[in-house]
This record gives structure tokens, C-alpha cells and sequence, in this order.
């Protein structure tokens, strides 16, 4: 095989057989408190993230190593560290978009502990549509779907019917500042701020037990990244747990409870091997 | 000088020939409506003249037979007269153009206005015998879609019929579902003649030479036009009377009569036409003489 | 949780050509609600694969199983309320041919990338939608067409030109009659071949969310091929890469796309236009 499949992982997923999501749980479904604190809604144990790089000769970039974590219910993580320091792929190994190659990322879901790590897609899919929210800096919206249906389609697709998914949509995108003459129309549009508001609106749009912000401040004036802080306090307070990146110090020292130095887990470059 | 003194074998064909078109005749009555495949030969006529239909009626004439032939209704066109005369020297048979005198009746686009019979024999000459050839081209597939009895397509047809006049507007060669099993073209009859094959107590025999199919309809079998429930079949209907005759609710053609285009309206069943104008006049003799 | 078995479920499949295979050792779940994207340049086996699940080429290795209710020629007639609720998964192999037709008639659509392949040109828009309701057994002609209306208002293709020949339509109205068609009748599982690659950019956008929306309202199952990425990532859950008639990498869309392990994916991701 010329193909290094570098990720166990992959392999699995390639060669899924008939089993039933239930067969599979025992693998995921730990027991609680043997694994994670049990007021974690998630905990990242012991992850290590490399990038094998095939079109420059099979070049190895180590980025973390031994990263371990937890996110307590209730309470905002902040990611520290420096730009490059892989903050944003810790996001994205939670959210699934990343692999990780070893360790485990255990979420609390569905009454059971799921370990993103090794999990099935449709386990994943199934996390990210009722646990897992993700707001990242862009908005990837569908084209010719207006902002109103773009906030609104969480709700719809957990069965919420559409007139009440829109009305509540609307009252985020009104808090956010977007006037209603905006709502009928695609968010392709607009200015980089409307976007990513646009986005914010989606993300909080239901209540997940967990939030993934990755810089959903970064281009808002004061009034907007207030109302952003409000958003973010009001989930923490019903017990949703957070897991952010922010650049502004004002936001972080506004709603962070701990912070976890990325930096520290960074792989050491010169474990390089070509 | 003296002519050539040919004998044909009785029929026409040889003995083998008419067994093969008999087996499948008998197929084809054990399987009312479906095609089946036969090995068409050359008769004295040229395809697409009635040779399915020849070959069907030599198969089964015999000495005791009295057949008529008649050509969209008419006995006395020009390829019915050469039929019979052709039947009457090959198959010793008598000929007639009576419908309640033939056993045998060779038919083109027709189904006569008289009432069939029991023990009477009506031979379709066809020329097209799939009905779905126009709407699915490929032979293997509509042989598959008669096997698998999906007739969606049949129903697609008569949509665009309705989509595009407001009504289905097939108005000849209508399809019907025989026993209700199989899609069945009927021959370019007129649908005003598609009611007269259901239950008819006569043998219905179809033959398409050209094509080399035979099937058939067994005496008293269903024979139901297809339609939609709110867009049931509809034979066609003529309102005025034949202008020869007088006979109602029977099949009318046009016949120009003069250069400015005027026309009239006949019976296309001209021993129907003869008859019921016969008997018309007898009747007013009567009258006088009484 | 809900759907404990697949839709569709395939093991170790694989198409010979001759002493070659087109495709080879291929598994994976399907389950309702999910699209699945199989991506690679021509060549790769990806549409053998398509061929081998929707049964127009042979399964010369492994077996492909389909959850439905247990068929027999017994009950094509009709089978119960009760019967239906006993599903089970199938092998296909074992079906008849007329099993397999029925399943295409009520479970089964199949988009194909040209139109004209899975049209009638010369039948109006309203009979192509409305064929596969008349091969399921619908006689009213109002109802029919009602329906065939309803649809070609979803596939937003104008009302009044219902009557009018696809053979008349732009490629991407073309296209979503086509979509309309195998919609109809209510089918669980859809092929498409391409669907969107024979259409401007521009219309390519259009249909995608089209299907994209329909999809997620019926609670589809989709088999999409494509050699187009960015068509994976906007309407596919999962993706499996194909190179030589076999999976290289198989995985959530955006994990393989954002983070790919094959040195092949990775060429493929990284050959994508930025625009």
C-alpha cells in the first residue's frame, strides 16, 4: 500500500460493519466518574496531534502533545497561548473536524460518556446536532438560504416547527443588531461583522451542553461583543460549559473561569522526523 | 397451349408451417393477450398487406369453412375481394360476405356491426402489435415490462392525452387489458369497435406478419379499455343516422361526394349498410302491399 | 436511539471487469437521514461502485444488504401494515429481478448525471413526475397531476410549464424534473451520479441546496458520487475517497477534508481551486 494511513482511525470508519449504534456504546459508554469528574461536560485527556504532510515528502508537524483538560458544566475554558500555538486545533479536534491520534476526548452525551476520539461519524453527527455547538470566526453558509432560516435550522432540525424556530431566531438576530431587513436575505451579503453575527445568533440559537467559540468577537464593535458577553453568561448560568479562544482581553477577563496555556502542551519541534 | 397445373397443399402452407402458427395459436390461448413469437413465412402478398392475418386464417381454414374478408368495414375492396378469392382456391372454402354466414371472418380495422357468435373465428390483421413501442422502443425492455406487468407507462401515454386536449384522444389501435393480465394493442381498430371484444363469444385471433407475433383473445374474456377513474375510456359515438341505411350507433365513415367537398355519412359496415337498407325496403313493400 | 440498523449495508463488494476489478473490498453503513459522498477522479471505481449498489453491474464479491420489509412474489400485491413493520436486512443477491424492480418502483431513486438518461425528452414535465405514482399503481388523473404539480413547485420549476417537454428545459430545470421524479413516490434511499457536474457554476449552487433541503426534510439516505469536493463538503455527512477501485479514506466530510491521511486525499484536497 503507498498510502500511509496514519490515522487508526480512518481505517475503522472505512471498514464499519452492520453493527448497531448500541453494540457500539459499550467501547464509549464508560462509566462516569471512573473516567471524568462528573461535573465535566468534557474532558480532553492525554491527546497528542500530528500532521504528516505526503506532498513535502511525508514532512511530520508535531503540534500537541499530552494535551489534557477539563470543561466543568457551568464554567467558560479559555485557550491561551500564542498564534500557532494550535488553538485552534484543539477546537477543531473536538469538533471532530480534526483527528486526534491518541489520548481520548470524552463527552458527556445523551447520559453517556462519548469518546470523540474514536468515535463512530454517526456518533459524531449525532453529538454535534444535540451537544456539541461549534461558532467559529466564519460564517459557512449554505448560498440563497436567508439569515433567518440560517439561524433557525438547529431548531428545525431537532423537530422545533418552523414558525417558533424563526421567532426565536429573529429575537437573537435583533439582540445581535441585525436589522429585519436583512433576515429575508442570504448572509453571503454581508459585511464581515453581519456574518459573523449571523453566526453567533446560530450557534446560540439552542441550548447545547457544549459550546465551542473559536474568536466569535473578533471583528464586533463594544456594543455587539456586550451583547456576545450577555449571551455567553446566560448559557453558563442554565450550565452549558464553554470552550473558547478569544483575542479580546475584554471578553476573556469578562467571562472566563480558567484558562488553559496551550503553549504548554505544544510538541517540541525538533521531535521532527522525516 | 395449356396452363401450369400447380396444386398448393390445402391452406396454402405446408403442414409443418400451419402446426407451428397452430402451437402458438394454442399458446396464445392458454395466455389470453400476450405475444407470441412465431416464424412468419412468405405468402403471395407483400408484408404489411394482411400476411400475419393470412397466415393465421390458413392455419385454421378448412373445406367446411365460409370466410369473409373485409378491409376497414368494406367486403369489397380490392385486397378483401383477392383474400377470398385466394382462400377460395387454395382452401376449397366457400365464401360470403354475411357476417352471420362466415365461420371465419379476416378482418383490417374493423369489428362488424352484427353481433359475433359462438363457434366464429375474427382474424385481426395487425400491423404494430406492442402497444408500448411508442413510448419504449428497446423490444427487450417492453417484452420485461409485460413479464414484470408494469403498465406505468402505458398510463403516461394517456396522461399526455389529457394533459395536452383536455381528453384521452387515441381514438384507433386503443390499448385494453386482457383478462387482467396483459397490455394488448388491438389492432388499428376504431375504439368505438374496443367495447365488442369484451366477453365476445367469438375466438379472436390476432396475426402481425411483418413482426411475427401472434396472440389472442379466448371467447368470453375481459376486455377492459384503459382509463383513469376520473378519465374513464370513451368509445367514440356518432350521433346522425347512416345517410344510406338509417342505422344509429354504428360506425360512420366520410365519404366525399362531390369536387365542392360535400360529404355524407355511411356505414363502414357495408353488409350491415346492405342489409338494414334491404330490409328497410322490404319493409315499406310490405307496407304497400298490405 | 432511533434506526439501530442500516438502511443499507455493504461488505467486502467488488465488480470484476474481466481479470480486473473496477472496485474492490468496499464496506460501509448507510442509515436513514445520512448522505454519503464517494469522491475521485474518473477511473477511481467510484462509479462502479454506484453501479454495483444500485444493481445495474454485478456484486462478483462480498454482499450488499438493504433493510426492507421481507419480500416474496407472494405478497407484490400488497404486503400488511404488519408485514412492513417486520423489516429486515436483505441480501440483494437474493432477490428476483422482479423483487429488485419493485424496490425501484417504491424505495429506490436514481439521479443520473445527463438528464436525458433518467427523463422521457418528449413526455411533458407533469407525465415524468407523475409515471413513477401511475407505475405504483395511481388511476386518477387528477390526483396524479396534483401531485406531479406539488412537486414541480418544490423542484421551483414554474407552474405553467407542467405541460412542456424537458427536451424544451435549461440543464439545471432539466435536472431538477429529474429530482422531482425520483422524490414522487416517496423512495428511502437516492443514487446520484454527478448530479450537479453537467451544470454552470452558477446553477450548480442552486441545485445543491435544492438537494440539500429536500434531503434533510425527507430524512434521505444518499449515495452522492462526485469528483467535485466542494460538492462533498456542502451536501454529504461522510465521504469515502476513492483511488484505484479502492477506499483509501473514509470519514465525517470534514474531517477527511480539513484533515485528510492519505497522501492521495491530500493531493486531492489540496488541488481544489480557491475561488
Amino acid at each position: 500500500m503507498t498510502y500511509n494511513v496514519t490515522n487508526a482511525n480512518t481505517a475503522t470508519n472505512a471498514t464499519t460493519s452492520a453493527t448497531s449504534i448500541d453494540d457500539l456504546n459499550p467501547i464509549n459508554a464508560l462509566n462516569p466518574g471512573d473516567v471524568m469528574p462528573t461535573d465535566a461536560v468534557l474532558s480532553v485527556q492525554n491527546v497528542d496531534k500530528t500532521f504528516t504532510l505526503h506532498l513535502q515528502d511525508s514532512l511530520r508537524l508535531p503540534v500537541l502533545h499530552g494535551l489534557t483538560f477539563d470543561v466543568p458544566r457551568g464554567a467558560c475554558v479559555v485557550l491561551g497561548g500564542d498564534s500557532g500555538a494550535g488553538k485552534s486545533t484543539v477546537m477543531k479536534m473536538i469538533y471532530g473536524s480534526y483527528g486526534a491520534d491518541s489520548g481520548r476526548i470524552l463527552l458527556s452525551h445523551q447520559n453517556t460518556i462519548l469518546d470523540l476520539a474514536t468515535a463512530q461519524p454517526r456518533q459524531v453527527l449525532s453529538a454535534r446536532r444535540d451537544t456539541l455547538g461549534y461558532v467559529s470566526q466564519f460564517l459557512r453558509a449554505v448560498p440563497r438560504v436567508p439569515a433567518l432560516d440560517v439561524v433557525a435550522e438547529p431548531l428545525i432540525e431537532r423537530g422545533v416547527n418552523r414558525e417558533a424556530a424563526r421567532e426565536r431566531a429573529g429575537e437573537l438576530l435583533a439582540r445581535l443588531s441585525i436589522p429585519e431587513r436583512l433576515w429575508k436575505l442570504p448572509p453571503a451579503t454581508f459585511s464581515g461583522g453581519e456574518q459573523q453575527r449571523v453566526n453567533i445568533a446560530r450557534g446560540f440559537v439552542i441550548e447545547r451542553p457544549l459550546l465551542l467559540l473559536d474568536e466569535p468577537t473578533a471583528s464586533l464593535d463594544a456594543r455587539n461583543r456586550g451583547v456576545v458577553i450577555e449571551l455567553i453568561r446566560e448559557s453558563l448560568g442554565r450550565g452549558a460549559g464553554m470552550l473558547a479562544i478569544f483575542h479580546d482581553a475584554d471578553v476573556r477577563e469578562a467571562v472566563a473561569d480558567h484558562t488553559v496555556d496551550v503553549q504548554s502542551f505544544t510538541a517540541v519541534r525538533q521531535e521532527v522526523t522525516a | 397451349m395449356s396452363a401450369p397445373h400447380i396444386v398448393y397443399n390445402e391452406g396454402y402452407l405446408d403442414e409443418q408451417t400451419k402446426r407451428v402458427i397452430r402451437r402458438a395459436l394454442l399458446k396464445g390461448v392458454a395466455i389470453p393477450g400476450f405475444q407470441v413469437p412465431f416464424a412468419s413465412r412468405e405468402v403471395p402478398m407483400p408484408r404489411g398487406w394482411g400476411t400475419g392475418g393470412v397466415q393465421v386464417t390458413a392455419a385454421v381454414i378448412g373445406a367446411s369453412d365460409t370466410l369473409k374478408v373485409i378491409d376497414q368495414g368494406a367486403d369489397d375492396t380490392t385486397n378483401a375481394v383477392s383474400i377470398r378469392a385466394f382462400f377460395e382456391k387454395v382452401a376449397g372454402a366457400r365464401s360470403t360476405t354475411r357476417t352471420d354466414e362466415a365461420t371465419i371472418i379476416q378482418t383490417r380495422h374493423r369489428i362488424p356491426e352484427t353481433p359475433l357468435a359462438e363457434k366464429q373465428i375474427l382474424v385481426y390483421q395487425v400491423p404494430i402489435p406492442e402497444p408500448l413501442r411508442f413510448l419504449e422502443p428497446r423490444e427487450t425492455e417492453t417484452r420485461r415490462l409485460h413479464a414484470l406487468e408494469e403498465y406505468g407507462l402505458m398510463y403516461v401515454k394517456l396522461y399526455e392525452d389529457i394533459a395536452r386536449y383536455g381528453h384521452i384522444a387515441k381514438t384507433y389501435d386503443y390499448p385494453v387489458l386482457v383478462n387482467g393480465r396483459y397490455v394488448m394493442a388491438p389492432s388499428p381498430i376504431p375504439s368505438f369497435d374496443n367495447p365488442k371484444m369484451h366477453q365476445s363469444p367469438a375466438l379472436q385471433l390476432f396475426g402481425a406478419g411483418r413482426e411475427k407475433r401472434i396472440y389472442v383473445i379466448p371467447p368470453f374474456t375481459d376486455v377492459e379499455s384503459l382509463g383513469f377513474e376520473d378519465f374513464p375510456f370513451e368509445p367514440q359515438r356518432f350521433d346522425q343516422p347512416c345517410e344510406i341505411c338509417g342505422s344509429v350507433g354504428v360506425y360512420l365513415d366520410e365519404v366525399i361526394i362531390d369536387d365542392r367537398g360535400n360529404a355524407m355519412f355511411v356505414c363502414s359496415d357495408t353488409d350491415h349498410c346492405e342489409r338494414t337498407a334491404t330490409a328497410s325496403v322490404r319493409d315499406e313493400t310490405t307496407e304497400v302491399s298490405a | 436511539m432511533k434506526n439501530e440498523t442500516p438502511l443499507l449495508s455493504v461488505t467486502g463488494a467488488g465488480h470484476r471487469y474481466g481479470d480486473r476489478f473496477g472496485c474492490r473490498d468496499v464496506s460501509f453503513d448507510l442509515w436513514p437521514g445520512e448522505v454519503l459522498a464517494v469522491v475521485g477522479e474518473s477511473g477511481s471505481g467510484k462509479s462502479t461502485l454506484l453501479g454495483m449498489l444500485s444493481q445495474r453491474l454485478t456484486l462478483d464479491e462480498g454482499t450488499i444488504r438493504y433493510r426492507t420489509a421481507r419480500l416474496s412474489d407472494a405478497d407484490l400485491g400488497g404486503a400488511g401494515e404488519d408485514e412492513r413493520m417486520a423489516e429486515d436486512l436483505l441480501d440483494l443477491s437474493t432477490l428476483s429481478e422482479r423483487e429488485v424492480r419493485r424496490l425501484w418502483r417504491t424505495d429506490w431513486g436514481f439521479v443520473h448525471q445527463n438528464a436525458a438518461d433518467g427523463l422521457r425528452m418528449h413526455v411533458s414535465a407533469g407525465g415524468n413526475v407523475g409515471e413513477p405514482l401511475m407505475a405504483n399503481g395511481w388511476r386518477h388523473y387528477g390526483k396524479i397531476r396534483a401531485e406531479a404539480e406539488e412537486w414541480l413547485r418544490r423542484v421551483e420549476i414554474p407552474a405553467d410549464r407542467i405541460d412542456e417537454a424537458p427536451a424544451t428545459y435549461s440543464g439545471g430545470m432539466r435536472q431538477r424534473v429529474q429530482i422531482a421524479r425520483n422524490l414522487v413516490f416517496g423512495p428511502r434511499l437516492v443514487f446520484m451520479d454527478e448530479p450537479t457536474s453537467s451544470l454552470d457554476v452558477s446553477v450548480q449552487a442552486r441545485l445543491l441546496d435544492l438537494i440539500r433541503s429536500l434531503v434533510a426534510e425527507l430524512g434521505l439516505a444518499v449515495v452522492v458520487v462526485t469528483h467535485d469536493l466542494a460538492v462533498a463538503r456542502l451536501i454529504s455527512h461522510r465521504t469515502l475517497v476513492m483511488k484505484d477501485g479502492v477506499v483509501i479514506e473514509s470519514g465525517l466530510t470534514d474531517r477527511v477534508l480539513d484533515d485528510p491521511q492519505a497522501a492521495y486525499t491530500q493531493l486531492l484536497v489540496s488541488s481544489i481551486l480557491q475561488g
